[in-house]
């Protein structure tokens, strides 16, 4: 017992003793708790962290978090947590945390060159405004954006999404979830027509053998992880395989490791493709009644910019990787070309377009796969043999195959952060349905997500430039229709142009084409490759820059104003996890100081405008869509009118404050007593993120991605639900009769989703036949090849660097490095090495050494031993830590479909400082 | 007139002098103290010990604990041994505490320093056993297991965990001590086999962790969701001030430049 | 007062009749100091026989258990070392009835007797000190410097505020006088290393050097019963010729203040520790352990019969 000295004094002994001694110890602890628990209020809420979406309870006492603890009840994690978790109730506190809107000023008044100062939120929205309107003004709605987050909570993301692509009819809204699961999100399209997974975390418990594919779930996603690992330890036929580019800490429990070179996943996934048909197990029952065969371009580029304009000297070469590619030995086989042939990459335009084509030509695309070509191109560790790595490729096509195993995959950012990012999802998905291993307890590919919020905020809310709410696209006119409709919008509001994506933001803050950016939620000029370019953006360009946070990060360092935000348990709010379950919480505590929650920073922001200052007329560079004047968005004001608004409304009374959303009136019993800062500083009595829900909720009803009330979330013995909710039930595996309802009476399975489901036919290389074919109710088998890494070790910089994560860190630190316990843990971001690497460079571990790319370099610890075992050739440094920048030094390549950035391959040289 | 000042001289001289040696005594002093007070922490106490900074101030160092205990378990620390001087302990490799149920040892203590607050010696907490299981013959397989059969609170302090043997068709018998039930009496150490203990009893601080206070194992008690929530006091936000502070926090390391 | 001033040649003859004492009176003027070893080592003994040889009053009650820091005699009595309790009082700590209770009994048993009768009677280091001493007369050690004996008194302020800012009772945790009883009844430690250095000090460093200038517990029972004592050396000052021999043998000196003594009658300072050594050796009859209420009677007798 922490009892001291100086207590004793105040009790007397005979008192204290009588306390303490003569009970065992742990009953004085429980004695302890229970007398520090009195007066505790605890409510349910979720995790701030990864995707996983564990349960938490949180325990409030004077308006202080005082405890938390994994919640029992929640299936997800079952009153576990991972140590991140369990510091949930410590993040909030952090001594630097931003209580006071901060502006750069020089002379009382705004410079770009100034130092930031304490501002009032009048005078922070002031400044915003007249910004904004300069902006506005001269470059319309395609001179601003905003930065979201898939940490957003639902409304939030709502919320802003609403007031950019309705109130400013700007689609230059995207979120740091581009950068995360859009691979996914784009695969997911293509095969399905529907967005996220079928199956959920209790696939687990059903599966046989569950294989990683670029995913360090022992580190990343630690609760699921217990789940995998109590499955192989239960079930004694269970096996775990790890394909990754090095040895991590999912290799303690895997009964097999496979070590590949960056990209060769995709030859991998090609190589089972053709063994399963060669071994003739292809489950064409399945494959004729609910799939087709299909394929798209190659020519596709790296998702680079166009031209060399804004490169670096050095880095002119992989830029040029852009426009033209010399086939190497391995792409000339794989795509059926002769090496060293220089192909045109002609379709950077349209990547994602894709034709059906004939079983045979997909029989004959796969041949070039063997084994052997296979083996030699992906062995990743120079120092396995040959015929082992052979063996391995064989096992894993074994477990694939074998008729009695259920087999789950799992995948995070190895697929996801890929130069072919979406073609190795859909690869992923080929063999699983030509084994027809999907959509069933135990059989499925299961795609996790890193953020808490990337499935219920960025995807399901649609915060994406090219995303409208539940499956909607931008450049869809029906899926517009909807929502100007729900939205009480005239026709012709929303911007049919597809806005910059997250990288492309970016580029156009350095090119100087957007010049206003409002950053939520996220750290992008920490998390952001080719860091360099962005960071001189920001502060050398003529634009302005607002990031709402709740510390002050290397983003908000390099901004022009601050705004304070309230962190999750300081606000009502919502997520959406991995398995498409949304839960959600009440505020808990009042936010410090002056910080307020984003959801209230956009629905102030939106008090300042009326529709007249942006439903006239707007310029659209490049806009061609149909209706729609080339390069202009039409005025609507005369519709709007027609409506009922008047020009003058302000975008919070059309948009937000509608009489609709003002029914649902605060106080409201849900809360239980709860507070909402929001509410009260709004002081109009509406509840907005009840409000704003049950608005949302409308538009996934009926469609398969039905989500409940507000109220029935907040349900006491509700534990978050996963959509679709249909008739109060959740829909455990999507798109199997047995468990869905969506699907057709009769049909087995039926994948409904109805995007990218009217395909012309072609063969290998080109369209034949451009009548779109209708595929409804099918997914598709992509034939998709394998493509070389746009930049590889040479002798210059002959090592290839990965980035990622670390258990103990939350993406860019912002929150785990102020928990002091954690940042003591892990105080530093280090250079993982295979000693021989080192000892070649004359390194040591501990030496300080910098690595450097064309891009840039940083200084940082080598790091030969410890949780990351690295093959020769390789090094790994996680990107939590701003004292070791390593987006300096990464390279921005996208997947040119999904516009994800590869955060896990370039080529780097190390040396010591 | 000279001899006074003489004299007082010689007064102040005298002061000085005295004064400097009590100086010097007391910090020699403070020294010896701290190097005490400081000494080994693996001090085991007998039952009923109060925590050990208040043990160590309350006891008397009478010794009628030693007289009174009937194994010869206890014993005083010694001037300049690694314990601190006059205290009790015990060593139980030597001899182990028995577990008198009349405590007599802690009745003996005049000053409370052995709680009477310990009313079933089965509540005394001495300190902890710690099994090396490298070292322990049961962890290695070997059907040892005499702790467990030796503990007096056998079942309750170390209960045995059966697992397969990965290399064999025989099961392994883990003993598992558990701390809400072990006194720290030692038996187990004295009874060990090993040449060493491998099995060894150790103060509490010197053994156990603590979880942080901000985090409660979630299934081990249950926490209704609280139905008429009452948050506190005035609210934080609201009523921003008419003109903002001049220092805000994060600023200086956002005024710092650097990137 | 003395009407008549004593001469040199009145002392010169209190100093031949000491010279002339035969055998058995040099003997007899040792009794006290023969009581206080009996005294001394009878306590050692009892708690040694009680704890090592089950020494006991009556069946299964033991004759004196403990030590000096707190003890129980024949099972019922209990005695604690009041300076002791006081020191763990400053360190922030309540005890318990017993030990307060025996402080109790052992603070007002030297309140009444005189504090320092502790040290000349019961404490067991000033066996080694007396032993040092005794040799250093015979030796006829010079002194190499003097401090003055008030340092005591700091060390008792030391002691006090030591163990309010360390949280231990400061004394207790380095007095040899526990450590050499602790040591004798429970066995050994290091404790002996100790004494000697306190034997070493006062034979070659500083007469009384620990009992007469550094002992804080001395310090302690100097302060306790110097106004309630009531066995002291009564002082004829009628008799007194000034010989000076009382002051050679005595450990406290400045005790001995003639003029003043003879103010009051009797050695009234706090400091004198009962020991016994100056009243058998005056040849003069001038001092002799009397009860302080007996002595103004007795004192005014004598100066009737001088007059």
């Amino acid at each position: 017992m922490g009892l001291s000295r100086r207590d004793f004094l105040k009790t007397s002994i005979a008192a204290s003793t009588a306390a303490t001694v003569g009970l065992p110890i742990s009953k004085q602890a429980e004695a302890a708790v229970k007398a520090s628990e009195a007066g505790w209020q605890w409510d349910k809420a979720v995790c701030r962290f990864c995707g996983t979406g564990c349960g938490i309870m949180v325990a409030t006492q004077d308006g202080q978090i005082v405890a938390t603890k994994g919640d029992p009840d929640a299936p997800v994690n079952r009153g576990l947590n991972c140590i991140k978790g369990y510091f949930n109730g410590k993040i909030q506190s952090g001594k630097d945390r931003l209580t006071q809107p901060l502006m750069r000023m020089k002379d009382g008044k705004f410079d770009k060159k100034g130092q930031f100062v304490p501002v009032t939120w009048e005078q922070a929205f002031d400044e915003m405004e007249r910004q904004f309107r300069k902006v506005y003004a001269e470059k319309g709605p395609s001179g601003i954006a905003c930065l979201g987050s898939g940490q957003w909570t639902v409304q939030e993301g709502y919320a802003m999404n609403k007031l950019f692509k309705a109130g400013f009819r700007s689609n230059n809204i995207d979120p740091n979830a581009r950068n995360c699961m859009a691979s996914a999100v784009a695969a997911f399209y293509s095969v399905f027509g529907a967005d996220e997974p079928a199956g959920n975390y209790d696939d687990i418990e059903y599966a046989d053998s569950m294989i990683l594919w670029g995913s360090n779930m022992a580190e990343m996603h630690p609760i699921l992880w217990s789940r995998i690992t109590n499955r192989r330890l239960g079930h004694k036929d269970c096996r775990v395989i790890n394909i990754t580019t090095f040895r991590n800490m999912s290799s303690d429990i895997a009964d097999l490791e496979i070590i590949i070179k960056p990209n060769t996943d995709l030859a991998i996934q090609n190589y089972i493709a053709r063994e399963i048909i060669a071994r003739d197990a292809v489950n064409w029952d399945f494959v004729n009644k609910h799939c087709v065969f299909a394929t798209g371009p190659y020519d596709i580029g790296y998702g680079m910019r166009p031209t060399d304009k804004y490169a670096f000297p050095a880095e002119k070469d992989t830029q040029a990787k852009e426009l033209r590619v010399k086939l190497d030995k391995y792409e000339a086989i794989a795509q059926r070309r002769k090496e060293g042939e220089v192909v045109e990459q002609q379709n950077t335009a349209d990547p994602a377009r894709h034709w059906l084509i004939s079983f045979d030509d997909f029989k004959r695309a796969v041949e070039p796969y063997t084994l052997d070509f296979v083996a030699e191109l992906a062995k990743g560790d120079p120092d396995e043999s040959l015929d082992s790595f052979k063996a391995k490729l064989r096992q894993l096509a074994d477990h694939y195959i074998d008729p009695k195993r259920k087999v789950l995959s799992f995948w995070t950012m190895g697929f996801n952060q890929h130069q072919r990012g979406t073609w190795v999802n859909e690869q992923v998905y080929m063999n699983h349905l030509l084994l027809g291993k999907y959509a069933q307890p135990g059989n499925g590919a299961f795609s996790l997500t890193g953020q808490p919020s990337a499935c219920g905020t960025a995807r399901e809310v649609g915060t994406f430039s090219h995303r409208l709410p539940a499956d909607r696209l931008v450049p869809n006119p029906k899926h517009r229709a909807d929502v100007e409709k729900a939205w009480h919008l005239p026709a012709k509001t929303l911007n049919p142009k597809i806005g910059s994506f997250y990288a492309k933001i970016l580029r156009d803050l350095e090119d100087g084409s957007v010049k206003w950016v409002w950053v939520q939620v996220n750290n992008p000029w920490q998390s952001h490759p080719n860091n360099n370019h962005w960071l001189k953006a920001a502060r050398e360009m003529d634009n302005f820059i607002v990031v709402s946070d709740a510390y002050p990060t290397v983003s908000a360092k390099v901004a022009d104003l601050i705004l304070p935000a309230a962190m999750i348990f300081e606000k009502w709010g919502a997520y959406g996890n991995a398995e498409r379950r949304t839960q959600h919480w009440r505020q808990q505590v009042d936010p410090p100081g002056e910080a307020r929650a984003d959801i209230w920073q956009v629905l102030e922001f939106s008090k300042r405008f009326k529709i007249k200052d942006f439903w006239g007329e707007q310029s659209v560079p490049g806009l061609k869509a149909d209706g729609f004047p080339d390069g202009k968005l039409p005025s609507v004001l005369d519709e709007a009118v027609k409506l009922g608004y008047t020009p003058e409304a302000s975008l919070y009374d059309v948009l937000f404050a509608t009489p609709e959303n003002k029914k649902y009136k605060w106080p409201d019993p849900i809360a239980k007593g709860h507070d909402n800062h929001v509410v009260r500083l709004l002081g109009d009595g509406w509840f907005p993120e009840k409000a704003l829900w049950q608005e949302y909720v409308q538009f996934g009803r009926g469609k398969g991605k039905d989500l409940a009330d507000f109220d029935v979330y907040h349900g006491d013995k509700v534990r978050g639900l996963k959509w679709p909710v249909v008739g109060g039930k959740e829909v455990p595996w999507r798109f199997n009769e047995q468990y869905d309802p969506y699907v057709k009476k009769g049909a087995g399975f039926e994948f409904y989703g109805d995007l990218f489901k009217a395909i012309p036919k072609g063969d290998l290389d080109k369209v034949t036949d451009p009548t779109p074919v209708s595929v409804a109710g099918k997914a598709k088998i992509f034939y998709r090849p394998y493509a070389a890494p746009a930049e590889q070790p040479d002798e210059r910089y002959d090592l290839w660097l990965c980035t990622g994560r670390v258990l103990e860190h939350w993406h860019t630190g912002t929150m785990t490095r102020r928990v002091p316990e954690l940042h003591r843990a892990v105080p530093a971001a280090v250079l993982w090495m295979h000693p021989e690497d080192a000892r070649a460079r004359g390194l040591k571990r501990n030496d300080l050494v910098w690595v450097e790319s064309r891009r840039g370099k940083v200084q940082v610890r080598v790091e030969t031993g410890g949780r990351n075992k690295m093959v020769r050739g390789y090094v790994y440094v996680p990107f939590f830590d701003e004292g070791v920048l390593i987006n300096r030094v990464t390279l921005d390549t996208t997947c040119p479909i999904s516009k994800e950035s590869d955060f896990k391959k370039c080529a780097v040289k190390v040396y010591k400082a | 007139m000279a001899e006074k000042t003489t004299t007082r001289r010689e007064f102040l001289l005298q002061v000085a002098q005295g004064t400097a040696v009590a100086a010097t005594g007391a910090m020699l002093w403070l020294y010896m103290l701290r190097q005490e007070a400081r000494a080994h922490p693996y001090a085991l106490r007998p039952p009923g010990a109060l925590p050990e900074p208040d043990f160590l101030a309350v006891c008397i160092k009478c010794g009628k604990c030693v007289n009174d205990c009937p194994y010869d378990t206890l014993k005083l620390a010694g001037a300049g041994g690694n314990l601190p001087i006059g205290t009790p302990y015990f060593t139980p490799r030597d001899i182990p505490c028995y577990l008198c149920p009349h405590i007599p040892c802690m009745k003996a203590c005049p000053t409370g320093a052995l709680s009477p607050a310990l009313k079933n010696i089965n509540d005394s907490r001495m300190g902890l056993a710690v099994i090396d299981i490298e070292n322990c013959l049961s962890w290695r397989g070997l059907r040892c297991e005499i702790c467990h059969r030796e503990c007096p609170l056998k079942g309750k302090a170390i209960t045995l965990e059966t697992h397969p043997r990965p290399i064999s068709k025989h099961a392994m018998f883990y003993p598992i001590v558990h701390s809400d039930a072990c006194t720290g009496c030692g038996i187990c150490e004295k009874a060990c086999p090993t040449e060493e203990p491998a099995i060894r009893v150790f103060p509490h601080k010197m053994v156990q962790g603590k979880i942080g206070e901000h985090y409660r194992l979630g299934w081990t008690f249950d926490t209704e969701i609280t139905q008429d929530f009452k948050p506190s006091g005035p609210p934080a936000t609201g009523g921003a001030p008419a003109k903002p502070p001049k220092k805000a926090p994060g600023m200086d390391y956002l005024n710092e430049g650097g990137l | 007062m003395s009407s008549i001033e004593p001469t040199r040649q009145d002392a010169q003859a209190s100093l031949d009749k000491i010279r002339a004492r035969t055998l058995p009176q040099r003997l007899w003027s040792w009794r006290y100091i023969v009581l206080r070893r009996v005294s001394q080592l009878g306590i050692l003994l009892m708690f040694f026989g009680t704890a090592h040889w089950g020494w006991q009053v009556a069946k299964d009650v033991p004759l004196l258990t403990g030590n000096l820091s707190a003890s129980k005699f024949a099972g019922i009595l209990p005695m604690a070392d009041p300076f002791a309790v006081l020191q763990i009082f400053l360190t922030g700590h309540v005890l318990q009835t017993e030990v307060l209770l025996g402080a109790g009994i052992v603070f007002a048993f030297y309140l009444i007797l005189g504090g320092r009768v502790y040290c000349a009677w019961v404490c067991p280091v000033n066996m080694v000190t007396d032993l040092a001493n005794w040799l250093r007369m015979r030796l006829d050690v010079r002194p190499i410097f003097h401090i003055t004996r008030n340092v005591r008194y700091l060390m008792l302020a030391a002691a006090l505020v030591l163990s309010a800012l360390t949280g231990v009772a400061a004394f207790e945790w380095v007095s040899p006088i526990g450590m050499m009883h602790r040591e004798i009844i429970f066995g050994l430690g290091l404790g002996f290393i100790a004494l000697l250095a306190i034997f070493l000090f006062d034979l070659l460093i500083l007469k009384n050097g620990w009992c007469g200038h550094l002992c804080p517990l001395g310090a302690f029972w100097s302060v306790v019963g110097r106004h309630t004592a009531q066995l002291r050396v009564r002082f004829d000052a009628r008799t007194c010729t000034h010989c000076g021999e009382c002051a050679r043998v005595c450990p406290e000196p400045q005790v001995l203040n003639l003029k003043k003594i003879a103010e009051t009658g009797y050695v009234y300072s706090g400091e004198c520790s009962n020991c016994g050594r100056c009243s058998p050796l005056c040849p003069e009859g001038s001092l002799a352990f009397d009860l302080r209420p007996l002595i103004r009677r007795h004192n005014e007798r004598s100066a009737r019969v001088v007059s």
